[in-house]
This record gives structure tokens, C-alpha cells and sequence, in this order.
């Protein structure tokens, strides 16, 4: 997945109004924009641009029926956002262990130059 | 309400001023997280972080050292970072004992706006789980076949 497709999928999850309409559209398979509209705190005209940016994003499509046009989430493209996810987490992972050793290494240098210091101050002393 | 997106954390053995240090210069930063680093630490800062050929800015938000920082990124270039329209990354730094500290950091995406109240309690008892338990879930459902 490219950086730029990354970034579309982000921002298409990180919006919990479009979550819910992904939501239902999860548990209740194909739908269409007016019923998705009466299960939401949010207007028609909301719902519709939230499908826009569903649909750019890839993670849902659609199909026509009759007068009709009805929406369903795309299951691959889902699984790509799971695992997109899980290389998140990995990423901030992999940071912490190199935080974890830059500081670490750096605490043990700094008491290592302070017993030098005391070692070589008690050897002046006597 | 924030929507947490990710949330990790690591035990350190040194105390959280040298942590704090690790997480806060810019030499140190350039070694852990960006290859360009170009941020002063203080509240409302303005900066950029450089990943290779790719980038981008940085707003610092909160800093109280020894035990928090945050800082917004992710927003569309010609917009300011507000709760809505970028990711919040935030520091915290727990001292146990003199030589031990616990670092943790979460990544937050959007808030919800234009909700009424009722509407984002119910949806935040909803939606406990992180994304990682979000998208899993969805994709477990999905798995298990479409309904209708």
C-alpha cells in the first residue's frame, strides 16, 4: 500500500461518524443511503459524504438495483486497514526499544563518569 | 472524546529526566523516530519531521517535563492542527523509584464533533475497544460471511 493510500484510509476510519456507517454497513450487508440516514445522529447529506469518502477510500462499493443504489464494505481493503494498523503499533514499538536503549545506555555512561569522578576525587584526597 | 487509535509502552531503567531527554532533543529525536528533526520543544511550537523523501508538520501542544509531551501531526498541509482534524501523539512519563520509568505513548485521532451529547455517551460505551479491536472485529464479521 502506498503512503498516499495509507493516509486515505486513515483519515476515511479516523472519523467515528464514518465508523458507524461502516459499522452498519458491516453488520447488515448491502444497504442504501436513506436507511443507513435513519440510523444515525447525523443528516442525509452527512451520510452521503461520508460514503463518498468510504468509497475513495476503497473500503466500501457500490452497485445499482433498479432505482436503487446500494452499499457493501469491501473485505479485502478491511484487512489491509487491520494490518496497516498492526504495522502501526509495530512502528511505535520499535521507537520505544530504541528509547529504551539511547536512554538506558545513557544513564549507565553518565554513572559511569560520576563513580570515575568520585574514584578520582577520593585518590587526590589520600 | 478522543478516539484512541494506538496505545504502547515500555519500562525503562534510568530516571525520567533522562528519558525526558531522550524523548525531547533534537539530536536524540533524530535517532528514534524522524531523520529530520526540526522542532523546539515548547507549547505551540511549529516544527517538521522528514521520514526519508517524505514529511511533514508538527505542532507541539503540551510540555511538562519530566512526565508529558504531545504533539499534533497529520493535518492537511494549509489547515491548522485542531481536535478534528489531526492525530495526537502524547508522552507519558511515570518515575518508579529513582531508577526506573514507565513510557508510554498513545496516538489519537479525531474527536467527535457535532454530536449531541447523548449521542457521543452512547457511542463511547460503544466503542471501548481501540482500532486495532475495531478493525479486527470488522474484519471477523466480514470473514464469517455477509449478512442479508
Amino acid at each position: 500500500m502506498t503512503a498516499q493510500a495509507d493516509d486515505e484510509l486513515w483519515s476515511a476510519v479516523a472519523d467515528p461518524s464514518r465508523r458507524r456507517v461502516l459499522d452498519l454497513l458491516v453488520s447488515n450487508g448491502e444497504v442504501s443511503a436513506s436507511w443507513l440516514a435513519g440510523r444515525v445522529p447525523f443528516s442525509r447529506q452527512a451520510v452521503s459524504k461520508h460514503l463518498v469518502v468510504l468509497e475513495q477510500a476503497g473500503l466500501i462499493s457500490r452497485r445499482k438495483q433498479g432505482r436503487e443504489v446500494l452499499y457493501h464494505v469491501e473485505a479485502d481493503r478491511l484487512d489491509q486497514a487491520a494490518q496497516a494498523l498492526a504495522e502501526l503499533a509495530a512502528q511505535w514499538d520499535r521507537r520505544l526499544a530504541t528509547i529504551k536503549r539511547l536512554a538506558e545506555t545513557a544513564h549507565a555512561e553518565a554513572a559511569h563518569a560520576a563513580a570515575a569522578h568520585a574514584e578520582a576525587k577520593k585518590g587526590k584526597e589520600s | 472524546m478522543a478516539d484512541l487509535v494506538i496505545e504502547r509502552e515500555v519500562v525503562i531503567e534510568a530516571p525520567a529526566e533522562v528519558v525526558w531527554r531522550t524523548i525531547t532533543e533534537p539530536d536524540q529525536m533524530s535517532q528514534w523516530f524522524a531523520d529530520r528533526v526540526e522542532l523546539v520543544i515548547e507549547p505551540g511550537a511549529h516544527g517538521y519531521m522528514g521520514f526519508g523523501d517524505q514529511g511533514g508538520p508538527v505542532v507541539v501542544e503540551t510540555v511538562d517535563p519530566p512526565t508529558r509531551l504531545s504533539f499534533r501531526w497529520n493535518f492537511p498541509r494549509d489547515e491548522e492542527p485542531v481536535a478534528g482534524n489531526s492525530m495526537l501523539v502524547e508522552f507519558t512519563l511515570t518515575p518508579e523509584g529513582d531508577e526506573r520509568t514507565r513510557l508510554r505513548v498513545s496516538e489519537r485521532g479525531h474527536e467527535l464533533r457535532d454530536w449531541p451529547d447523548a449521542e457521543k455517551q452512547r457511542y463511547a460505551d460503544e466503542h471501548q475497544e481501540g482500532w486495532g479491536e475495531y478493525l479486527d472485529r470488522l474484519a471477523e464479521v466480514l470473514a464469517k460471511g455477509q449478512p442479508g
